[in-house]
Order: structure tokens, then C-alpha cells, then sequence
């Protein structure tokens, strides 16, 4: 067994790069607010669901488990863009 | 025929014990009332959390997350070495699992004492509130599962589980992956939200 062929570990190596994508990439200044949050929170999606169907091996759950666990990101996402889209701006 | 029901034994099951995963749902369902009351509050002072949100440090935050998901992927190599009978290379995958969840920690005590060395502390505004709340919740997590992580270490350098008995360390594993996954929402929210 190779590490480097394991699918966890190209699944580690996406998750790292989003990773970096949001923190450095999209946060910074030289995109607007609704494209940075949006982006930032649709990545966070992305790496969660990896986490879920294959950290967790959510992908051979049953579906009921593994409709439960991918819900409960699209709820997350979808309740915290929808707040942030509903706040009034801070200036 | 063979190969079918290996499929379908394949697709029918959860790791470890289920009552694992009922602890983690409702743990994971916690979270999200947590992270939406959050939000809440958010709505009706978006200038003091936005001002607030500028003080925290975004590369810690940043590499926090690195490790965390390094962390959770030594984790599942151990579970996936374990499964194919090498149990051999359990116990230094699960190692670096716990030394970077000991790192988490560290990183975390640093920026409680850069805050606090600021006078900033839960009392100050409602944004350092949740920021002290949700990340200390998260921090108990992560200390949990280190702790979990540093028993079933113990117990596989003694060569005590198999493929055929992996219940604990999938139990284990699959809480650890619970504390990453919280953690990937967890950081955008407090660390990189902009206000509109």
C-alpha cells in the first residue's frame, strides 16, 4: 500500500489547496464581499462533504446516514448565506 | 454474485458502532444551532463583529486548518491500514494524528494569550463572546479526541486490534473527523466573513 496512491491522500492534497484558496486567496482584497463570502462558504461545502464521504467513508453509509450528514452542510451553508445576505452592510 | 454482495455489504455500512454516529449527529446538529444563533446575533451589530473580526489572526486560523486536516487524513490512513490487515502501520499514522492535535492546541493556546495580552476577552464585545464560546467548544473537541487518539495509539503499539476488530479505533476516527469537519465551517464564520 502506497500513501501516495491512496484516495484519502488526494482527497488530503485538494482539501489542503482549497485550504489555501479561501484563507489566502479569495479573503483577501481584490474580490467584493458577496463573491468572497459566497466562494469562501461554497469551498467550505466542498472540503466538508470530502470530509464526510471520504474521512469519514459516509459514501458507503446508508443512505438515509448519508443523506442526514450531506443535508445537514447544505443546511449549514445555506442558513449562514442566507443571514449574511439578510445583514444589513457594517459601514 | 460474490462481488455484488460484497457491494452491497460494502454499502450498507457505517464505521464503528452506531451509536457513534448518533452522538456524532447530534453533536454535528448542536453546532449548527450554534453557528445560526451566531448569525443571529451577527444581523443586529454586523459593524462591532466586522471591527471585532479584523483583530483575529487569519494565518493562525489558516494553519490551524492546515493541521486539523492533516490530522484527520493520518487518521484515516491508520483506518485504512488497519482494514487491510497492516496494523503494523497503525500506530505511527495515528502518532502524527495526536502530535497535530497537540499542535491544534497549541496554536490555539497562542492565540487565546496574543487576545487576552490585549485585554480582549469574552466580556468585551458579543463577537469575542462566540469567539471565545464556539472556539473554546471546539477546543474541548479537539482535546477529547486526543485524548482518544493517544489511547487507541497506545493500545495498537500493543498490536491489539485487527481488521476484523476495529470497532474502537472507527469510533475514534470517525469523532475525529467530527472535530475537522465543524472546524471547516467554524474558521470561515469567525475568521474570513466580510460584511457586506
Amino acid at each position: 500500500m502506497s500513501v501516495l496512491y491512496e484516495r484519502v491522500t488526494k482527497v488530503w492534497l485538494a482539501l489542503m489547496v482549497l485550504t489555501v484558496v479561501s484563507t489566502w486567496g479569495l479573503s483577501n482584497g481584490l474580490f467584493g464581499p458577496t463573491v468572497a463570502v459566497t466562494g469562501i462558504f461554497l469551498i467550505a461545502a466542498v472540503k466538508a462533504r470530502f470530509v464526510m464521504l471520504d474521512f469519514m467513508e459516509l459514501r458507503y453509509a446508508p443512505v438515509p446516514v448519508r443523506a442526514a450528514f450531506e443535508g445537514w452542510i447544505v443546511v449549514v451553508v445555506a442558513m449562514i448565506l442566507g443571514f449574511w445576505f439578510l445583514t444589513p452592510p457594517a459601514g | 454474485v460474490a462481488a455484488l454482495s460484497t457491494l452491497s455489504e460494502k454499502r450498507g455500512r457505517l464505521h464503528g458502532v452506531d451509536g457513534i454516529w448518533a452522538l456524532i449527529g447530534a453533536d454535528a446538529v448542536i453546532f449548527a444551532f450554534l453557528f445560526g444563533s451566531f448569525m443571529q446575533e451577527r444581523l443586529h451589530n454586523p459593524g462591532a463583529f466586522e471591527v471585532s473580526r479584523h483583530t483575529l489572526n487569519i494565518n493562525l486560523g489558516g494553519i490551524d486548518t492546515l493541521i486539523l486536516l492533516t490530522s484527520s487524513w493520518t487518521v484515516a490512513l491508520a483506518i485504512q491500514a488497519l482494514k487491510r490487515d497492516l496494523a503494523e502501520r497503525m500506530p505511527r499514522y495515528l502518532l502524527v494524528g495526536m502530535l497535530t492535535g497537540l499542535l491544534f492546541m497549541a496554536c490555539k493556546a497562542i492565540e487565546y494569550v496574543q487576545k487576552l495580552a490585549h485585554g480582549i476577552t469574552p466580556a468585551t464585545n458579543s463577537f469575542y463572546m462566540w469567539y471565545f464560546t464556539l472556539t473554546g467548544i471546539h477546543l474541548f473537541h479537539v482535546a477529547l479526541g486526543t485524548a482518544l487518539l493517544a489511547y487507541v495509539w497506545i493500545r495498537s503499539r500493543r498490536g491489539r486490534y485487527r481488521s476484523t476488530n476495529r470497532a474502537v479505533p472507527e469510533c475514534v476516527a470517525s469523532f475525529w473527523h467530527l472535530v475537522d469537519l465543524v472546524w471547516i465551517v467554524l474558521f470561515p464564520l469567525l475568521y474570513l466573513m466580510k460584511a457586506a
